[in-house]
């Protein structure tokens, strides 16, 4: 939970409102120079009106060169960042051919999977050339090959459900899936901060959304409970089913959800669950199994299970896992998966690597090694920075952790430093989060040794100081008392 | 009778009257002589305010109780996720067990392969640097320097002045549709576009109006009523949406009429190039180059790369505004992973070659005029797709009045087609969330990979088996 002290409230606040008085200025005298000179597209409406890009004009573009930084490596635990400069302000960067060898704690890189390993590369270079990169066919038409089965059977063993399907992008699975699952009279119930693609694929079904506080079971209750007493409104029929929507690990706040009370509401009032593991599967669990595994819910309770192969496995894609008849009926309906191109066959060569190591199915401990690393990094990173003072988000275990920011100046200072000693991080604000909570979001992986983390705390240490986010500053006493109110939390 | 009862009825009233002006005993208030009626009408305000001064009679409005909801929750029975499994869900598709390239392996034997849209043969050319995942999204140290090289190559090679990269053929116009239409604008779209158009124009919550497919004199009549008695045209934005070459029909949109009419009405284009880049045009330019219009006339074009380029992903280029505006805006860009960066380098290396050999199109070419020519006298089949579209689309002469049996006979001639002759050709897919209503056929994706021998082989078999299905039908 997000202490925002109140001091810190009001200085953000007086900030945001200083750079949109400045921003406004600006447009008016965009708009007064501009007068002389004639509209180039009569009759047509602006493509984008007023207020609709203020944001991105004017706030985003101060800042643009924190996001969107290219590296020219591989997205391992130190990565090589291309410099950029810009003439015009930051209105447009251009790269350089310099790099800066950086520590890379902004990857989704759990596993260390993403840059080259002794035994999934090779397999992933020999199906590339027996397989192409690309089967330029959707997977009822030609686009299903011997791999895709054999990942589909091997990411539902893995998970603990009878079968799975796969697709090719892990954004399109949530928007792709939820309407073929639901539709106009149903009713769909998704946690406050679920991810964008989970909105959209609620949108898209026609199905009523209605949205309980983040992580209460009991609100769910109480949610439920109002909504199958009152039917779908105006017309009070009863709903034709209802669906609740979790996420396992919540990317911006790095905490786990509360699953077993959720799964328990659910099977009391009859709805089903759907929960994407996008960020822990693999990463968490003693055997990489995510939530389920580590909260101790039995993966036959979860109607079905979504997540992605981009973070731990270091490839993309996206699956769902679920029961047969379920993954039949999508089979023959998704339109994921009737119309959009099948996953590229190394990617799926690479999975099947993954998983195979994790579990330790080519004959070596690796597999438990990673996963013993990652979780001993993130407790280790994360008691650290909670010693120093920062106000750091998430749960134990968990390998995402934001550090709050809150003012809009610190965002890119914070950035910036970093990246002069070379660090590189990740700062978040809005869209993705709230207006008034902007974060850090460091994300941990298996790859960073212990040095690395050393160095990565020393630095955060320093321009911590400089920029003046640790909120929190404790003595070895308070310290305690500190975690213990987290975890009441 | 009625004498005896008026006598009663003049008696009793008689009686009334005397006793209401009776003056009661000598009653006095305040000076005033109360009279007998005086009673009866103070007794008559009062039972007018006691009436008043109670509560309007509505039912009350009890909230439920505990009880009542338990209740409710215990008798709620909802309908099961999946809709009871039919046969038709059982089938599956045929596993290949090599690349998707003219020839491929399915269940041990070699086929020859015209399911796969690899127009220009470029299955088979590749190396990969760089691992395979990218672990992020663009914004956060997920650009590789190979997706700015790839979007840079893209817009060099079409002539436009920028463009942006997507991690997914699909996911790219239905998160550019959104990111520019949003509720109050209205789209003019062909009634034929594939699903991911649909997704995405039901997402922009935008006015949406539907014109007859590729039919250029109802897309006139609808922007005509569209715009006319429209006031407020000045802050409404307007889009026409249309495919190059349909996926659901093989036609090709007719980009000079419509680039006329967009001008007169003062609409935007968006075009989904998916199936025509890399094959239209002397060059492969896309639909702007095979009509001669300025590609800058065309305000958004959008892409998947998962055909022609023979990689995944998607791109969309136009303006330096329309693309910088997706940068933050877009919700498939900005929400989701990139793309491998294997398949950046692959697709700029499939432009390259492009640009370097347009030999292959040509020959894509003359495969498909050689491939119309040998099939144009199908029993039961006729062609319904551009004679200068790859996707070739033969549907049923006579249909069976349910898209149900059309789509059995179908499968029963891929089926045929597949198991004796070894040639591989697929149906149309529908899901049931299309809301497509054009008639279902048979799709041959054609190829610059096959040669002469692989097109007669399909076109022979395709005779023989229409022959024997279509003949017990008639």
């Amino acid at each position: 939970m997000v202490r925002l002290p109140y001091f810190t409230a009001l200085t953000t606040l007086f900030s945001y409102g200083l750079l949109f008085a400045f921003g406004q200025m600006r447009d008016l005298f965009r708009k007064i120079l501009d007068l002389p000179k004639s509209k180039k597209v009569q009759g047509y409406a602006p493509i984008c009106l007023g207020l609709e890009d203020f944001y991105t004009r004017r706030l985003f573009l101060r800042a643009q060169d924190c996001f969107g930084r290219p590296i020219a490596s591989a997205p391992d635990a130190w990565i090589d960042v291309v410099e950029r400069y810009s003439n015009d302000n930051n209105k447009t960067l251009h790269r350089t051919s310099n790099i800066t060898k950086c520590l890379n704690l902004g990857s989704y890189n759990y596993l260390g999977f993403a840059a080259a390993d002794e035994y999934c590369t090779p397999r992933v270079i020999e199906s590339l050339k027996q397989y192409s990169p690309g089967t330029c066919s959707v997977r009822v038409d030609g686009g299903t090959t011997k791999l895709h089965t054999e990942l589909e059977e091997l990411a539902a063993r893995f998970v603990g459900k009878p079968a799975a399907i796969l697709f090719g992008m892990g954004y399109v699975t949530n928007s792709a899936i939820i309407p073929a699952l639901i539709a106009k009279g149903g009713l769909i119930i998704s946690d406050s901060l679920n991810h964008n693609s989970i909105v959209n694929g609620a949108r898209g079904s026609g199905a009523t959304v209605r949205v309980f506080q983040h992580n209460t079971p009991s609100h769910l209750e109480e949610v439920l409970r109002e909504q199958i007493a009152e039917g779908q409104p105006r017309t009070h029929r009863p709903w034709k089913k209802i669906i609740v929507i979790v996420e396992g690990i919540y990317s911006m706040e790095g905490e786990l959800c509360k699953l077993p009370e959720i799964i328990a509401v659910c099977k009391k009032y009859k709805a089903y669950t759907y929960l994407d593991e996008a960020h822990s599967i693999g990463a968490i669990g003693k055997t990489g199994r995510g939530v389920c595994e580590l909260l101790g819910v039995d993966p036959a309770d979860v109607d079905i299970m979504m997540g992605t192969f981009t973070k731990s496995f270091g490839s993309c894609g996206g699956y769902i896992a679920a029961s047969k008849e379920i993954i039949q009926y999508l089979k023959h309906t998704c339109p994921a998966h009737l119309y959009g191109t099948s996953m590229s066959p190394p990617a799926v060569q690479q999975v099947i690597s993954a998983i195979k190591v994790i579990l330790g199915e080519d004959g070596s401990n690796r597999g438990a090694q990673k996963l013993a690393q990652i979780r001993d990094n993130s407790n280790f990173f994360r008691a650290e920075l909670h010693k120093m003072g920062f106000e750091v988000l998430g749960d134990e275990d968990s390998p995402v952790m934001p550090i709050m920011l809150y003012n809009p100046a610190k965002i890119p200072a914070f950035s910036r430093e970093c990246l002069k000693q070379n660090v590189a991080v990740v700062t978040v604000a809005f869209p993705a989060t709230p207006l008034l909570l902007a974060r850090a979001r460091i994300c941990i992986s298996a790859s960073h040794s212990r040095e690395d983390l050393m160095r990565g705390l020393e630095v955060l240490s320093k321009v911590g100081d400089l920029v003046g986010i640790k909120y929190f500053p404790v003595e070895s006493e308070n310290s305690h008392a500190e975690a213990k109110l987290k975890k009441l939390d | 009778m009625a004498v005896a009862v008026a006598n009663m009825t003049t008696a009793a009233l008689d009686w009334v009257s005397v006793k209401f002006n009776a003056p009661l005993a000598g009653m006095v208030v305040f000076g005033v002589h109360i009279h007998g009626h005086l009673i009866v009408e103070v007794l008559l305000i009062a039972v007018i305010l006691f009436q008043l001064s109670r509560k309007s009679y509505k039912p009350p409005k009890k909230p439920l109780t505990e009880k009542e909801i338990d209740d409710l929750c215990d008798e709620w029975a909802p309908e099961p996720l999946h809709p009871p499994i039919t046969e038709e869900m059982l089938s599956e598709p045929p596993t290949l067990e090599s690349a998707a390239g003219p020839h491929t392996i399915i269940d041990g034997k070699e086929v020859v392969n015209f399911a796969s849209a690899n127009y220009l043969g470029l299955i088979g050319n590749e190396k990969i640097n760089y691992g395979v995942g990218s672990c992020g999204p663009r914004g956060f140290y997920g650009t590789i320097d190979v997706h700015l090289d790839c979007e840079a190559r893209i817009s060099k090679f079409l002539g436009t002045p920028d463009s942006i990269l997507y991690s997914y053929g699909i996911s790219t116009i239905f998160s550019v549709i959104p990111a520019f239409c949003k509720k109050g604008d209205i789209i003019v779209a062909d009634e034929g576009v594939h699903w991911a158009v649909q997704n995405g124009l039901y997402l922009s919550r935008s006015t949406i109006v539907y014109f007859k497919h590729n039919d250029m004199s109802s897309l006139k009549s609808t922007l005509e009523k569209v715009t006319r008695g429209n006031r407020r045209a000045e802050k409404i934005r307007r889009y026409i949406v249309v495919e190059a070459i349909y996926q659901n029909s093989g036609q090709i949109a007719p980009l000079d009429e419509i680039i006329r009419l967009k001008e007169k009405y003062r609409f935007r284009v968006v075009l989904d190039e998916s199936h025509s880049f890399g094959v239209l045009g002397s060059s492969g330019r896309g639909l702007a180059e095979h009509y001669g219009v300025p590609v800058e006339k065309i305000d958004i074009i959008t892409a998947g790369m998962g055909n022609a380029l023979a990689t995944d992903g998607g791109f969309c280029t136009g303006s330096v505004r329309v693309v910088d505006h997706q940068r933050l805006s877009s919700s498939g860009y900005v929400f989701s992973a990139s793309l491998p960066p294997f398949l950046a380098s692959a697709a700029i290396a499939a432009v390259d070659y492009l640009e370097e050999n347009p030999a292959l199109l040509s020959k894509l070419k003359r495969n498909i005029a050689l491939l119309w020519s040998e099939i144009s006298e199908l029993p039961g089949l006729i062609l319904a797709s551009n004679p200068l579209s790859p996707i070739v689309f033969l549907k049923l002469k006579r249909s069976t009045g349910s898209t149900k049996g059309d789509m059995k006979l179908l499968d029963e001639i891929v089926d045929r087609v597949l198991k004796e002759d070894l040639v591989f050709i697929v149906t149309t897919k529908r899901s049931t969330l299309d809301k497509c209503r054009l008639p279902v056929g048979l799709r041959i994706f054609v190829s610059a990979g096959h040669t002469e021998s692989d097109l007669l082989k399909a076109s022979n078999s395709l005779k023989r088996v229409t022959a024997l299905v279509l003949s017990e039908l008639a």
